[in-house]
């Protein structure tokens, strides 16, 4: 099932017009859904009270499993599956485990976090995420309102306060969802 | 705010703005190509045409094309191995560790610097398949229980490690330039007027739409992906150094490989950079984004790295006598006045005495200067590799045994072929994908500019706009 959703796209030209925006829209009680920049901009996750990302946990989930698999694979295979005789040297000789250890470990925890990363935003080839403007991956910085969710204002006012906090244009976006 | 000092030069030149930046650098991607980019991709084709059946004849011959003998079991196939993937250190370097040092200017030329690094380090992969005799059987290197029992691979051989080391180096490489490219590629599809760059643009941004929170996820997964390749960069070109400095051939044996190698590897990547960006920018007209600030800086990584090689290969040499060993005295002996001689001093002079050229500001900041030392640099890194291998080798413990190494054509066919590849997939690159890093480079735009940071001429109303906002 589809339903068309309308959403209030404000427009700014400038990040610290955006990041002041947000700060003063949030205070006067407005829920913003999301913005969209065409690059990262340094606090605005605190200006939009985002929590930050856990990946770099997620990161170190899958390193810890790197090294244990790659130790495991290395005991496991020249201290008793097939134990070989290099130069009487001890069968278990961790001083040359560790670079094995080492790679398999950045290897797991790179793709691990790469994997988890593109999973919780939903990227993927053939994935389509919603893009409320085009020129927001060029020089535009674009702030959503779902009106629904802020029904204490009409949709005049939250365009006259975009407008004061330093918009440049306000759009009305209607999107498909489907369901 | 970020605010940079007044006293830094400027990182962005011409007074972009931020949808410039957008317009020249998909300018190349979106337009038709050049007729100097089509001279070059021909050229390219043709000698990798020409490389493959190089290849094929030596896959199917076997290494007996190449000039080894019973003496000097290695010699271009190992040396081109370590060169290649020596040239794809800076990339990493450029793009982890500069990041973690927040050094501006890496934005303007990381996103070329570690598709480099991808290609070098395939070229390398290439010569490790070759080298094997018997590239068919490659996957003998991994640790599969074969089918006559359950014998493993020798967890404890470097050439192991290398294994590992450098599948692992290929792979992370690119995952993360790829993650980087992704806000681009959805830079690009939003602005594309045809439908099947849409759709191949749209599949390859994977539906980015630069929504804050995912930025937030972005900026994470970058920053652990440089933490994560800054010590994996280092391990590489260490796990490659042990394939020789865990063998007790006189030369070879030296406990100061590691760290001698990384420098090596960074000195020569960056000379490389440098040849491909000087290019690059003139014929893609980047001469605003990639500046005489990013040249000078290179140069005094160059300067820096090769100045580190020059002091190991001092060392080596005193150690050599100081240890008393009369092998290792008479290898050293033999690299600098025996059959080879030519290629250690040509070694001397393309690493040690060239890069100090770059002590005085006006060869720093001189294009055709770097770019004749960025070429002499490669030149002399490909003669290190050379001496060490084949000067160590082919003088052994037994003077009946003695025997000098001369390419055949198949030794240069091959090495050939990875030149053939290498600048198909680099021109590839910088047809169909932004060369410079968009998203990076318009972050930095406020900082950096020369207009918004109030270095150049106050010109356009736009500019004149940003710079306000910028001091407000």
């Amino acid at each position: 099932m589809s339903e068309v959703k309308s959403y209030l796209v404000g427009v700014f030209d400038d990040d610290d017009v955006l990041l002041n925006a947000i700060r003063s829209l949030r205070e006067q009680g407005l829920k913003i859904v999301e913005a969209f920049t065409p690059f990262p901009i340094h606090g605005i996750d605190g200006a939009l009270g985002l929590n930050r990302s856990r990946l770099p946990q997620v990161a170190f989930m899958f390193g810890a499993t790197g090294l244990t698999c790659a130790l495991t694979l290395q005991i496991s295979t020249l201290g008793y599956d097939w134990p070989m005789n290099i130069g009487g040297k001890p069968h278990l000789a961790f001083p040359s485990f560790i670079p094995v250890s080492f790679e398999l470990t950045v290897l797991f925890a790179a793709l691990g976090m790469v994997g988890t990363f593109l999973l919780a935003s939903g990227l993927g080839p053939g994935s389509q995420k919603t893009i409320f403007d085009p020129r927001s991956s060029d020089d535009k910085f674009i702030l959503v309102f779902d009106p629904a969710k802020n029904d204490k204002f009409s949709l005049e006012e939250i365009t006259s306060m975009l407008k004061s906090a330093g918009a440049s244009e306000v759009n009305i976006k209607d999107i498909v969802e489907k369901h | 705010m970020n605010v940079t000092s007044s006293v830094r030069e400027p990182l962005i030149n011409g007074g972009k703005t931020w949808a410039d930046i957008t317009n020249d650098i998909c300018r190349q991607v979106e337009g038709k190509p050049s007729k100097s980019w089509i001279i070059a991709f021909t050229i390219s084709v043709l000698l990798l045409g020409v490389g493959v059946f190089c290849v094929m004849y030596t896959w199917f011959v076997g290494i007996g094309v190449w000039g080894l003998n019973k003496t000097v079991g290695w010699a271009w196939d190992i040396t081109n191995f370590v060169w290649w993937v020596g040239i794809g250190h800076a990339g990493t370097l450029i793009s982890a560790i500069l990041l973690l040092f927040r050094q501006k200017w890496r934005t303007s030329i990381n996103r070329a610097a570690e598709a480099m690094t991808i290609f070098a380090v395939l070229c390398a992969a290439s010569f490790i398949l070759l080298h094997m005799g018997r590239p068919w059987l490659g996957h003998w290197a991994l640790p599969l229980g074969n089918t006559y029992g359950s014998l493993w691979v020798n967890f404890n051989s470097p050439l192991v490690w290398d294994v590992f080391a450098i599948s692992t180096y290929l792979t992370v490489s690119v995952v993360f330039w790829y993650i980087g490219l992704i806000p681009d590629l959805a830079t690009i599809r939003d602005r594309a007027t045809n439908k099947i760059s849409r759709l191949i643009y749209g599949i390859m941004s994977f539906g980015w739409n630069g929504s804050a929170k995912d930025w937030s996820r972005f900026e994470a997964v970058s920053l652990v992906l440089a933490g994560l390749s800054t010590p994996l960069v280092l391990s590489v070109h260490t796990i490659v150094s042990m394939d020789f400095a865990t063998s007790v051939i006189p030369g070879w044996h030296t406990t100061i490989f590691p760290p001698y190698f990384v420098a090596g590897a960074i000195f020569s990547g960056f000379a490389m950079v440098l040849t491909l960006m000087l290019i690059t920018r003139k014929v893609f007209k980047m001469e605003d984004y990639i500046t005489l600030a990013h040249i000078e800086s290179m140069n005094k990584v160059i300067t820096l790295t090769g100045s580190i090689v020059g002091v190991a290969y001092i060392t080596e040499f005193f150690i050599a006598w100081y240890s008393g060993v009369e092998y290792e005295g008479y290898a050293f002996i033999n690299r600098a006045t025996g059959p080879y001689w030519w290629s250690y001093w040509a070694m001397m002079t393309c690493n040690v005495i060239s890069p100090q050229l770059f002590w005085f500001r006006s060869v720093r900041r001189s294009i055709l200067a770097t770019f004749v030392l960025s070429i002499i640099v490669n030149v002399g890194m490909w003669f290190e590799r050379f001496v060490i291998i084949v000067t160590s080798l082919h003088r052994d413990y037994i003077p009946s045994s003695w025997a000098y190494f001369s390419p055949t054509w198949f030794d240069i066919g091959d090495y050939a072929n990875s030149f053939g590849l290498f600048f198909t997939l680099f021109l590839l690159f910088s047809k169909f994908l932004p060369v410079i890093n968009m998203a990076e480079v318009k972050a930095i735009l406020k900082s950096s500019g020369d207009v918004q940071t109030g270095h150049g001429k106050t010109g356009s109303a736009v500019s004149d706009k940003e710079s306000v906002t910028h001091h407000s």
